[in-house]
């Protein structure tokens, strides 16, 4: 039986605005993630998917204290590190590290390869040796690249390859948890499987736990063990993959699913016609509606969704959400006709 | 007579390494009402040859080498810039991937749907105002009349990308090209606009060249599809047969290597190696470096897109070779 790694409890992270903005109120607050409780299983892969700003990013940051949470705890196999004072942190960071989207934003242009990925050995004291270039020749050689990248600059290398740079960087510590923030959202799709590929062998050759987040749900399905659903600032939906992809719970992992394009043309009309769609677009995170905060667009709202919040609650093993539909307190005539 | 008819057409930058051709000796054509996907990595050309029938590429350093872009049965290579604008609006209109390449922010988006529609027509003020509510109407954005006097930041991406379409479409263009049009947009934003799409092809006949990435969009909306690599047409088919029967490797490697929603694939079926920059070219087929299937003889010359049924055209010496096997 394995173990929760991280942990986040009543995880918030509220930025306030305002003060100097021209067009904002001063102390308008954002409510970037707001309330999350999440568990991530030593070895596993949880996908994190939602359209931009459900506070998918910002939650990732949170949970390697890459930003300090505005409230609840992150646990670091079971220690709490929310409060952490730096120096503790230091040694923590050797631990989690995160795969960012852009390889070209991420790498240092004046370094050489071999200094970019020996840079987090260098911060947490290893001296730059021989041993260290010797550590990191066979970090690159894992990753896929030639050891004549070493002292390649990044602007040498194509997207995929300083994709490669930026993940042997990421392991060379030989960190537990990785956070993958839109790892392979930036690459041609040649060569995007190919990163795929690689970060799923790295998992099983390092025992790495990975936090999967992503905007396509086609790569999350792929590469994922349990995914959770995102919408503004909540998880309103996790599930074991199956389970989210071919019977999702929540009306907008529904729309969601139903919104990715078909891989294939035969029955396009018809599916067109048949979809599920959600009108408009998600509202701002300064102005969260009251209750539950899909029930502008649902299809399904009831008068409890326009002022109670739903609770992410589990409904069958391992499947929780956070949807009045599916309580039978609220709707215990229609519950049954809107799960078939 | 074809809507849109390209023969031969390459085209080419100078760039301080030298000149290097964007797009190669491409031939294609779109008739009235048709959606054309047109399916491409990066530097395979696809942008480049959208603009070129735009007559947007800066010349120089672009340059057209040879080849014709007829439209409606008028040359468009030669003419002047003052000419290509009569061109654009009422004959062709483009949309981007970000909204923001074609609105001013510092203009009322109404302002600008009105005089978009004043270089073509000269139409009274108020009759601009309710053209551009119908336009803003027609793309579905909610109370359009008080729309108009938003500035593009006060709009989301996803209404950007609405107002964007109603500039395009204001003086009812027989050929919408859009490039790359949903890439930046969330799934379901992507979902209205390609339904968008599609409802406008149905009610006014227009001819759609769509510029993607993402087979899956290709799915969705094409009726005939064209594959480009490094800059050349590698192949051209109907879209049941793109994904039904597809002959070039590449475009094989495309649909497998793409994970699917529905169906658990083990491992992904990746290309190796990656795309070739345009100064790197291999000799022969550009593919060659990539492929599973080539042969010495893949590298003596650049394989023609030769016909293999109907409407169908694959620019591979391996393609027969291997439907035999």
């Amino acid at each position: 039986m394995t173990r929760p790694l991280v942990e986040a409890a009543a995880l918030s992270k509220h930025f306030t605005l305002g003060g100097g903005g021209l067009f904002r109120r001063p102390g308008e607050t954002l409510r970037a993630v707001d309330g999350v409780d999440l568990r991530i299983m030593e070895g596993e892969t949880l996908g994190l998917v939602g359209e931009s700003g459900c506070g998918k990013s910002t939650l990732g940051r949170l949970l390697i204290r890459l930003i300090e949470a505005s409230d609840g705890q992150v646990l670091f196999d079971g220690a709490d590190i929310t409060g952490l004072p730096p120096a503790k942190l230091r040694s923590l960071r050797r631990a989690m590290q995160i795969i960012f989207q852009d390889p070209y934003g991420a790498l240092n242009p004046r370094m050489a390869v071999e200094d970019i990925v020996m840079e987090p050995m260098v911060i947490h004291g290893a001296k730059p040796d021989a041993a260290a270039r010797q550590r990191v020749a066979a970090m690159l050689e894992l990753v896929g690249l030639p050891r004549q990248a070493a002292l390649r600059f990044p602007h040498e290398f194509s997207g995929g390859q300083r994709q490669r740079i930026g993940i042997a960087r990421a392991l060379v510590l030989r960190p537990r948890f990785i956070v993958c923030d839109e790892a392979v959202s930036a690459l041609d799709v040649s060569v995007q499987a190919q990163i795929v590929n690689l970060l799923q062998d790295l998992q099983r050759e390092m025992g790495l736990t990975y936090l999967f987040i992503a905007h396509d749900l086609s790569v999350v399905r792929h590469i994922s063990d349990r995914v959770a659903v995102m919408y503004l600032g909540r998880v309103v939906e996790i599930a074991p993959k199956a389970a989210i992809y071919d019977a999702p719970m929540h009306p907008y992992t529904r729309a969601l699913i139903a919104a990715v394009p078909a891989p294939h043309p035969a029955g396009r009309a018809a599916r067109r016609a048949a979809r599920l769609r959600v009108e408009g677009e998600m509202p701002s995170a300064l102005n969260l509606p009251p209750g539950c905060r899909f029930h502008t667009r649902c299809p399904h709202a009831m008068a409890v969704c326009r002022s109670v919040s739903p609770p992410l609650r589990e409904y069958a093993p391992g499947h929780s959400t956070a949807c009045h539909l599916h309580d039978p307190q609220h709707r215990p005539a229609a519950t049954e006709e809107f799960a078939a | 007579m074809s809507l849109l008819d390209i023969r031969g057409l390459t085209t080419a930058f100078q760039t301080e390494r030298g000149e290097i051709t964007a797009v190669e000796d491409i031939s294609f054509s779109l008739e009235e009402g048709e959606i054309l996907g047109i399916v491409g990595e990066s530097g395979s050309g696809k942008s480049v040859t959208a603009l070129t029938v735009m007559g947007l590429l800066p010349r120089p350093p672009a340059r057209i080498v040879s080849g014709s872009v007829r439209f409606a049965g008028q040359e468009l290579t030669g003419l002047s810039e003052r000419q290509m604008q009569k061109v654009r609006g009422p004959g062709i209109a483009m949309i981007f991937q970000e909204p923001m390449t074609s609105l001013n922010p510092v203009f009322r988006i109404g302002e600008q749907i009105m005089e978009t529609i004043r270089a073509h027509e000269r139409l009274s003020t108020r009759a601009l105002r309710d053209r551009a509510v119908q336009m803003l109407e027609k793309v579905g954005i909610p109370s359009p009349a008080r729309r108009l006097d938003d500035y593009p930041h006060q709009l989301s991406g996803g209404q950007r990308q609405r107002v964007m379409i109603a500039m395009a479409l204001a003086c009812n263009p027989r050929l919408l090209i859009a490039d790359e049009p949903t890439t930046a947009l969330d799934v379901t934003i992507q979902a209205q606009i390609l339904d968008l799409l599609m409802d406008l092809r149905d009610e006014f006949g227009m001819a759609i060249m769509i510029i993607t990435h993402n087979m899956g969009v290709v799915a969705e909306t094409a009726d005939r599809v064209m594959v480009m690599y490094a800059g050349r047409v590698v192949e051209e088919a109907p879209v049941g047969t793109v994904f039904d029967a597809p002959l070039h490797p590449y475009t094989r490697g495309l649909l497998d290597c793409v994970p699917s929603l529905s169906a658990a694939k083990p491992r992904l079926v990746a290309i190796p190696g990656n795309l070739p920059e345009p100064a790197r070219r291999p000799s022969g087929c550009r593919f060659r470096p990539r492929c599973g299937l080539a042969v010495p003889a893949c590298a003596a010359a650049i394989p023609p897109l030769d016909p293999h049924g109907p409407g169908h055209r694959v620019a591979c010496i391996r393609a027969t070779a291997e439907v035999a096997a």
